[in-house]
């Protein structure tokens, strides 16, 4: 078994062996994690390993997520299709926005990005009757049971979180070991030489926007299985900034960096808010110094200092 | 029978707000031989191959491979039909190692052949000399060794045109000695279009050699024709050069 292999199965036995050692608090709190830490992957997947910074992000979560949650509360789907609807719905939407957007580079790329997030968040206040407009909608426990198990139980709800977060963490750690996944590298070091080695550049991003963009839209719809909650608060702008964050913190490019960066910023924002009402203060101090002493985030650091093999 | 030349243009040209960096360039290109495209800085050599690779649009004029228009093709289309490019800075992946650069060269005509991936590989980095450095950064290499590199990525992918922009720029005269024998053992293996301006370079490996100026053919030849001709001295190589 290859390092990396062994890397990345001890981080997921390591994830189901903490819920056997941790206090029912900090589980719930690392099944949250395990949820945002896939939409941190889907985006890493785009930005650290592609190098096209989205902003718009958010849309793609929340496409996931209201397809899981129209489809369980419109049309009275049970979770397993209205699931697929979620991810189908994000994978949709990820095409077109990557059509679109992939036809501008850099900070344009970023504000049509933006732009079209911005316009999905305002589709949902204004389609109020059908999304439940600010306030969102829940979804009910009773509904919430998969293959007879209840997800809204501690144990259930973190299993079916850390299985989910194992699936979409093996198949993205597999894509960018993959030649496809060799070839975005490319791109992203350099996309003029990729393109004179023969590698159509355009349809390597834009299948990129459409993998990052559809796990994205998976983390979206587990959090609203498992959350029980679907609102357009997840469709602002906070929540394409947030995906940005957590991966510069946790380490752009590496496959465990996604993981790393949700959980320190979700403690660093858990304990500070114990002490003052000026969290975000402290969050941003933090966020400071680490791009001052570690910009390649805390995956990075260890890549650069302990083991330049990490994936 | 197959034609004699791998590669034609036809009235190609280019124009930049209005001046023309290429005129009206008729060019063929002779299977297997060794072609050198030489001229005065700014005779626009690099904007012609540009042309042929699609990095950069024809303004108007064709360009036929194999016989073939291939005027309206994107780059990489092009590549794909056996056209290797190096780049006149070297344009290596310098986040990555010289293996995988190479490797990324390779890729695409061995897919998921692994085996097949690794012996092209280190073929390649042998042919230039780069196999104990396999392992290292491509940034961390000298420019010379950057250039190598870059060689080596377009011997992998077996073209059967090979383009190269001022290949012995930035390298020691041991490391010029060596290019020189790696390109005399691809004659007859595949067809190389050479921009150079070291002339002794072009005046030992070149079969043929054309001559830009203003954008223009000024002369095309063996080294001999070009060497002799007033018009080539006058414009290029100087009196005392010849």
């Amino acid at each position: 078994m290859s390092r990396e292999t062994t890397l990345h199965l001890s981080v997921l036995a390591g994830l189901a062996l903490l819920y056997v050692v941790l206090p029912t608090y900090h589980a719930g709190n690392l099944a949250r994690i395990m949820v945002l830490a896939i939409y941190a992957m889907g985006y890493n997947f785009l930005f650290g390993y592609t190098g096209l910074l989205s902003l718009g992000h958010a849309l793609f979560f929340a496409a996931g997520m209201y397809g899981l949650g129209l489809g369980m509360t419109g049309f009275g789907l049970t979770p397993l299709p209205a699931f697929v609807l979620g991810i189908v719905a994000a994978a949709v939407t990820s095409a077109v926005i990557g059509f679109l957007a992939l036809r501008t580079v850099g900070v344009a790329f970023m504000i049509v990005t933006l732009m079209f997030a911005q316009a999905g968040y305002l589709a949902i206040l204004y389609l109020g009757t059908y999304t439940g407009g600010d306030e969102g909608f829940v979804i009910q426990q009773a509904e919430r049971v998969l293959f007879g198990l209840d997800l809204t139980a501690d144990g259930t709800r973190y299993f079916a979180a850390w299985t989910l977060f194992a699936i979409s963490f093996l198949i993205l750690a597999r894509a960018v070991q993959s030649p496809f996944g060799r070839t975005l590298i490319a791109i992203r070091e350099n996309e003029e030489r990729t393109r004179m080695l023969g590698y159509d550049t355009g349809a390597h991003k834009l299948r990129a926007v459409i993998l990052s963009g559809t796990v994205a839209g998976a983390a979206g719809a587990s959090y609203a299985l498992l959350f029980g909650y679907v609102g357009a608060s997840f469709a602002t702008v906070q929540y394409s900034i947030f995906p940005l964050l957590w991966v510069l913190l946790g380490g752009a490019g590496t496959t465990i960096g996604p993981l790393i960066g949700v959980f320190f910023m979700f403690y660093l924002i858990d304990i500070s808010s114990g002490y003052t009402s000026a969290y975000m203060l402290v969050a941003g101090v933090a966020l400071v110094l680490l791009t001052l002493f570690a910009p390649q985030g805390l995956g990075g650091e260890l890549r650069r200092r302990v083991a330049p093999w990490l994936p | 029978m197959a034609a004699v030349s791998i590669l034609e243009t036809r009235a190609l040209t280019k124009a930049y707000a209005g001046v023309l960096a290429n005129n009206s360039i008729d060019f063929a290109l002779e299977r297997g031989k060794i072609t050198a495209l030489i001229g005065p800085n700014g005779a626009g050599k690099s904007t012609f191959v540009g042309m042929i690779s699609g990095r950069i649009a024809a303004t108007s004029g064709d360009v036929l491979f194999e016989g073939q228009s291939i005027a309206h093709l994107p780059a990489h289309k092009r590549i794909q039909l056996g056209i290797a490019y190096t780049f006149q800075i070297a344009s290596v992946f310098g986040g990555l190692s010289c293996h995988e650069n190479v490797a990324l060269a390779a890729r695409r005509l061995t897919g998921s052949d692994r085996a097949a991936l690794e012996v092209r590989v280190a073929d390649a980095l042998d042919r230039v000399g780069l196999s104990d450095r396999a392992t290292q950064i491509a940034g961390d290499l000298s420019y010379g060794h950057q250039r190598l590199l870059e060689i080596a990525m377009g011997l992998v992918q077996a073209p059967s045109l090979f383009i190269l922009d001022e290949p012995t720029q930035g390298l020691s005269e041991a490391e010029v000695q060596a290019f020189m024998a790696l390109m005399r053992s691809l004659a007859g293996e595949t067809t190389i279009l050479l921009i150079e301006h070291n002339m002794s370079v072009v005046m030992q490996t070149a079969d043929r050699i054309t001559v830009l100026n203003y954008g223009e053919v000024l002369a095309s030849g063996t080294p001999d024709d070009v060497r002799g001709d007033p018009h080539v001295q006058a414009a290029y190589l100087g009196t005392a050069d010849a």
